[in-house]
C-alpha cells in the first residue's frame, strides 16, 4: 500500500507542485470552465465532469502512464469487477448481436430506466454480415475461432467488457459493467456473440 | 411563406443547362412529428419554366420528391440576355416565382 | 498479508491470460477501407454541386439586411471583427477577441450578440431553442450560414495575436483532451487519430491541419437526414451528448474555446463554404 502511494506521488509529482504565482494550472481552469458552462440534463449530472482515479491518471500522462503504476491500477480495476454469481459467463449470441448493434444509453437523450446497448459496432467489426462497422477498435471477426472458447478466454472477454481498464488502463473502450451501462445478462450475451461456436462471428 | 429559390443556368452553345434549388418542406403526409401526430401533406405539384415569357417546360411532381429538392433540365435555343423564369405551385395553393438573366456561354 | 497474496494472485492470473492478438492481425484489410472511403467521397462530390445550404445563405442574407426586432434595425452595423458591416472574409477570421465584450467570440456567438445589441432581440429567448428542427430554422442559424458563405474560398486565419486569443486556444486544447463522463471519452477519443471511423462515418483527426479542415469544412452544414441546417454550435452540442457528458450552454466559453482550438488547427487551409452532410 505504501509502495503504491509512493508510485502515484512520483508519477504525478509535476502536477502536485504548486504552479508559480499568477500562472493557472490549465487543466484546473478547463475543469472549472466545464463545470460552469455545462448543465445537467436527463440522466447526466455535473459530477460526471469530476475525474475518477483512472481518468485523472490517464489525463495527466497523455494516456501513457508509467508501466508499474498502470499495472497496479489495472489490478484495482480488476478487483472491482462483479462476476456472475452463477459462474456462467456465456449467454445468447442472438441477443448479443442486438446489444452490439444498439448504440443507445447513458446520454442525456436516453430516458432513465430504459436499457441501452453496447454500441459495439461503433468501434468494432464483429459479425460477417454487418458492413457498417467502425475502426476505432480492432476487428473481432472470428474472435473465438482464432483465440479459443475455453473458460480463461470467457473470463477475459467478460472482464474486458465489464471493465476494459482492468486490462489496459487508458483504453479507449468504456467500462460498460463498471458504470452500469450494460447488465450482467447483456454482457453474457455479448460474450456469447464472440465465443459461442455457433455465433456467426465464428463461422 | 414561399422562400426564394436559387437558379443556376449555364449556357453551352445554345443549350442551357438549368439547375434549380427550391426551398420546400415536401412533406409526404406520412411523417410523424415529435408529438406523434401526422404532419399533413405539403408538396410542390407543378414546376414550370418560361423563357422570355414563353412556356418551355412543365413538370407535374409528386410528394415522393425530397425536401429542398434540386431540379435539373436542359433547354435548347437559349442565348445570353434571355430571361429565364421558374415557378412552382404546391398543394396548399402556395406559389413562388424567381427569375434570372442568362449569362454569356 | 492477505491483500498482498490477493494482488500476487491477480498479477499471476493476468500474466497467465492469453494475450490478445497484435493489432496488425485484426485491422480490416486496407484495400476494403479505401474503397468505402472512395465511394463516400464520390457521393459527397455529387451532393456538393447543388447544396440546399445555399437556400439558407439566401435566407440569412435577407435577415442580415432587413430591419427587424424591437429596435427595427438591420445588422448592417454588426462588427464581426473586420469592422462594422464587413461580412466578406469575417467567418474565417473567427473566433477572435472583441474589446467591446472583453471576450473571445465565435461567429454564431458574435452574430447573436449583434442581434441582441443592435436589433433588441432577447438573448434568453434565442438560447431557448437554438437548433434547427425539421420545421424551423432559427434566425442565428440562417445568419451564420450566410456569413460563412461570404468566406467561401478563403484561407482559415483566426487571429492568435492577443493573449486572450492564445488563452482560448490553450483552454480549447485542454478541454479537447479531457477524458471524463461515464464512458471516459474526450474529444480526442474519436478525433485524436488518423484514419478512424465510427460505424461508416469518417472521423477527422482534429489535431492536425490537413485533417482539421475536414472537420471544420462541413459546417455550417445542410444535413440531408431531416433536411436541416446546422452550425458548429449544434455539432459541438451533439458531440457532448454522444460523449455522455452533461449539456454545454449555447454560445458558452467552453464551446468558443473548442472552436478556437479547431479553427487554429485548420489555419491556412481553404474554407469552401457551407457543406452538406448525410
Amino acid at each position: 500500500m505504501n509502495r503504491l502511494a509512493l508510485l502515484l506521488v512520483a508519477a504525478l509529482a509535476p502536477w502536485t507542485i504548486a504552479p508559480p504565482a499568477g500562472a493557472d494550472d490549465p487543466r484546473t481552469e478547463a475543469a472549472a470552465t466545464l463545470k460552469r458552462d455545462l448543465k445537467p440534463r436527463g440522466i447526466t449530472t455535473l459530477d460526471l465532469l469530476v475525474e475518477d482515479g483512472v481518468q485523472a491518471v490517464c489525463n495527466r500522462t497523455d494516456d501513457k502512464p508509467p508501466k508499474e503504476l498502470a499495472q497496479r491500477l489495472e489490478q484495482d480495476q480488476l478487483a472491482g469487477i462483479r462476476w456472475p454469481a452463477d459462474g456462467k459467463l456465456v449467454g445468447d449470441w442472438k441477443s448479443g448481436e442486438r446489444i452490439a448493434q444498439n448504440g443507445r444509453g447513458m446520454t442525456w437523450s436516453d430516458p432513465a430506466g430504459t436499457p441501452g446497448g453496447g454500441s459495439c459496432y461503433n468501434c468494432h467489426r464483429i459479425g460477417p454480415e454487418e458492413t457498417s462497422f467502425g475502426s476505432i477498435g480492432p476487428s473481432l471477426l472470428q474472435f473465438g475461432k482464432l483465440r479459443g472458447y475455453g473458460p480463461d478466454m470467457q473470463r477475459y472477454v467478460y472482464g474486458k467488457i465489464y471493465n476494459a481498464k482492468a486490462y489496459n488502463l487508458c483504453s479507449l473502450m468504456p467500462r460498460f459493467g463498471h458504470v452500469g451501462a450494460l447488465t450482467e445478462q447483456q454482457i453474457k450475451d455479448l460474450v456469447a456473440l464472440l465465443l459461442d461456436p455457433a455465433s456467426p462471428v465464428n463461422k | 411563406m414561399a422562400e426564394p429559390m436559387k437558379i443556376r443556368a449555364k449556357l453551352e452553345g445554345d443549350v442551357l443547362d438549368v439547375r434549380v434549388l427550391m426551398a420546400h418542406p415536401m412533406e409526404t403526409g406520412q411523417r410523424k412529428d415529435g408529438a406523434g401526430n401526422l404532419v399533413p401533406l405539403h408538396f410542390i405539384q407543378t414546376i414550370t419554366a418560361q423563357l422570355n415569357g414563353k412556356p418551355v417546360f412543365q413538370a407535374d411532381t409528386s410528394q415522393a420528391i425530397s425536401r429542398n429538392p434540386v431540379f435539373g433540365f436542359r433547354l435548347k435555343g437559349a442565348k445570353a440576355g434571355d430571361k429565364l423564369s421558374i415557378t412552382w405551385t404546391d398543394n396548399k395553393g402556395d406559389k413562388r416565382t424567381d427569375e434570372i438573366v442568362v449569362g454569356a456561354a | 498479508m492477505t491483500r498482498a497474496l490477493a494482488l500476487c494472485a491477480a498479477a499471476a492470473f493476468i500474466a497467465a491470460l492469453p494475450v490478445p492478438p497484435a493489432a496488425g492481425q485484426s485491422k480490416p484489410p486496407a484495400v476494403e477501407r479505401d474503397a468505402t472511403t472512395e465511394e463516400f467521397e464520390k457521393f459527397r462530390a455529387v451532393l456538393e454541386a447543388d447544396n440546399p445550404a445555399e437556400l439558407f445563405e439566401v435566407k440569412g442574407e435577407e435577415l442580415w439586411k432587413t430591419p427587424r426586432g424591437p429596435k427595427n434595425a438591420s445588422l448592417a452595423a454588426c462588427d464581426l471583427g473586420l469592422g462594422p458591416g464587413v461580412v466578406k472574409g469575417a467567418y474565417v477570421q473567427l473566433p477572435r477577441y472583441f474589446a467591446d465584450t472583453g471576450k473571445v467570440m465565435d461567429a454564431e456567438r458574435r452574430i447573436v450578440h449583434c442581434m441582441v445589441t443592435l436589433q433588441g432581440f432577447d438573448a434568453a429567448a434565442l438560447a431557448k431553442q437554438p437548433f434547427s428542427t425539421e420545421t424551423r430554422t432559427p434566425d442565428p442559424v440562417a445568419l451564420t450560414t450566410f456569413v460563412a458563405g461570404q468566406s467561401r474560398g478563403m484561407k482559415i486565419a483566426p487571429p492568435q495575436s492577443l493573449p486572450q486569443e492564445r488563452a482560448a486556444f490553450a483552454l480549447g486544447r485542454e478541454i479537447f483532451f479531457y477524458r471524463a463522463g461515464s464512458y471516459d471519452f474526450s474529444c480526442a477519443s474519436c478525433h485524436g487519430e488518423d484514419g478512424k471511423r465510427i460505424r461508416t462515418q469518417q472521423l477527422p483527426n482534429l489535431t492536425r491541419p490537413e485533417q482539421a479542415i475536414r472537420g471544420y469544412q462541413g459546417w455550417p452544414g445542410y444535413r440531408m437526414t431531416g433536411g436541416v441546417m446546422h452550425t458548429l454550435q449544434w455539432r459541438l452540442n451533439d458531440c457532448f451528448r454522444q460523449q455522455r457528458f452533461p449539456e454545454p450552454e449555447y454560445l458558452s466559453d467552453s464551446l468558443t474555446a473548442l472552436l478556437t482550438y479547431l479553427a487554429v488547427n485548420a489555419k491556412g487551409q481553404v474554407y469552401k463554404g457551407p457543406g452538406i452532410k448525410r
